[in-house]
């Protein structure tokens, strides 16, 4: 079993992009940037939650908190799985209660991580809002889940696999579409 | 008294070099430990949350089996299981059908039919943990068996070190000292098994009668039986009770003599590194073998250590719990 690229979906330049729009959509959503929280899944959604605070900085001279998350705890599937997951440390140093929150990832696919990042949350204090950043939804949904801000919609099969690399992680940024080959 | 008889546990299929039980920790490597103490951090930052619970080990059973007297580390497992949202039954001898005779396999079989996944255990003779391996499917933890283990006892001191010492860089050319009785602790053997595994230098001091040759075959340990030369320089010192109910008579001249030798004072610990730590894993006897000003002073890391005794377990739990097929 191997994987292979079948395409690219976004380039370095589209995913800034998406991310500007990304930035200027929260700040209008949430009519500004004051009491705004942003709250990244590791692993991948803790660089995109620190470009879209930077973002909104840049446009609004505010800087929110960012916080990253570990759902490992919160997964549905811990009773099932064959390898244990490394948990990881919640870093999440403001208190959650009363803000407008946005979750931050790189893909939006069964929902379930998204499931789990609202359950750990709300396990925290109870925010005003939480809304969800993606910056790739590839459909399939799972669970009575959607995303309030989407970078890209892209169709795909289930047997596909979106990757996004992202340079703090990666060392490069881009978003590709791989295929298992049997 | 010899600590040297390791007993062989029943392989099991397909275990992928994961961690099936937690009876001592010479079957756990440094590398192992590390893994668990990173596991620790986050579950002590899940115990400083308004809800301490998270839904991990949702639909896993664990059964603590006590058939000896315990309520502190008995009550640490049943919260660390809880605070992951498994279910706890629990078993006491007191009262149970092993006063009426039945043996330890009869009774392990009645309680294994409750399907437990976990069974924490703790007895009076070393080596039942071991033994019940091969009676169930099931994982074990051992909760101290006689002198010989207690190994999350050790886990939660080694943890509180790292935690507590200032500018923590490893356990490599540490000098760790125990004081006390020796002969009857399994806290003693256990923590010089990992202390050694992970580097440090481990010295034992305390009365000859208490304190068994057998010991210094370990590499880098070390036996004492003067406080003030078992001290000096040492980066932890730990002191331990005087397990009177476990002695035989004549082990001691008198209490008061041991305490004029041995009790930890502020003055010894004087000799030590300036940084270094007190240690004691409980139940504390106040001014016979620690100072009770020593016990309440800055270096006292104590309350670290059963704040600890929580994380350190609900760790174990869900490493050993998690992806056991």
């Amino acid at each position: 079993m191997s994987l292979h690229v079948k395409a690219t979906l976004m380039t370095e330049q589209e995913i800034g992009r998406a991310l500007n729009r990304i930035a200027h959509e929260i700040i209008e959503r949430n009519k500004g940037a004051d009491n705004l929280a942003l709250v990244g899944v590791h692993t991948r959604g803790v660089p995109i939650a620190e470009r879209l605070a930077q973002l909104i900085h840049s446009f609004e001279g505010v800087m929110p908190p960012v916080g990253k998350l570990d759902i490992t705890l919160y997964r549905d599937d811990l009773t099932e799985i064959a390898l244990q997951p490394v948990v990881k440390k919640t870093e999440v140093p403001f208190d959650v209660h009363g803000l407008r929150i946005v979750l931050c990832d790189d893909v939006l696919f069964t929902g379930r991580t998204a499931r789990a990042a609202l359950d750990a949350l709300i396990d925290m204090g109870r925010p005003a809002v939480i809304q969800l950043a993606v910056l790739v939804d590839r459909g399939h949904r799972e669970l009575p889940i959607r995303a309030d801000y989407v970078g890209k919609n892209v169709p795909t099969s289930a047997q596909e696999v979106v990757k996004v690399k992202l340079k703090d992680i990666d060392g490069e940024n881009g978003v590709e579409l791989l295929e298992v080959l049997p | 008294m010899t600590p040297a008889i390791t007993p062989t546990v029943p392989e099991r299929a397909s275990t992928q070099g994961k961690k099936q039980h937690l009876l001592d920790l010479q079957e756990w490597s440094a590398e192992e430990v590390w893994a668990l103490f990173e596991t620790t951090d986050v579950m002590a930052q899940v115990m400083t949350r308004t809800i301490k619970k998270v839904p991990a080990l949702q639909g896993f059973t664990v059964g603590t089996l006590f058939f000896e007297n315990s309520t502190r580390t008995r009550l640490s497992f049943e919260r660390a299981a809880r605070a992951q949202s498994a279910d706890v039954i629990s078993f006491a001898t007191g009262g149970s059908s092993m006063s009426k005779g039945e043996s330890l396999k009869d009774t392990l079989r009645t309680i294994d039919a409750l399907k437990a996944d976990l069974y924490v255990v703790r007895h009076q003779a070393a080596g039942v943990p071991y033994q019940l391996t091969r009676w169930t499917d099931a994982a074990i933890v051992n909760a101290g068996d006689g002198r010989r283990a207690h190994p999350t006892q050790a886990l939660l001191d080694t943890y509180t070190f790292r935690e507590c010492s200032p500018g923590f860089d490893g356990f490599e050319g540490k000098k760790l000292t125990i004081v006390g009785d020796i002969a009857h602790s399994r806290v003693a053997r256990s923590n010089l098994r990992l202390w050694t595994k992970l580097g440090a230098q481990v010295t034992l001091c305390g009365p000859s009668t208490l304190l068994p040759h057998e010991l210094e075959q370990f590499p880098g340990v070390t036996r004492c039986f003067r406080l003030e030369e078992a001290v000096e320089g040492a980066h932890a010192v730990m002191a331990l009770r005087l397990q009177l109910e476990r002695m035989q008579k004549g082990l001691l001249p008198s209490l008061a003599e041991y305490q004029a030798r041995y009790r930890l004072t502020p003055e010894v610990m004087a000799l030590a590194d300036a940084q270094a730590l007190v240690m004691h894993p409980g139940p504390m006897n106040r001014d016979v073998e620690i100072d009770g000003e020593l016990a309440d002073s800055e270096r006292s890391v104590v309350e670290r250590q059963v704040a600890n005794g929580v994380p350190v377990r609900m760790a174990v739990l869900y490493t050993l719990l998690v992806g056991r097929q």
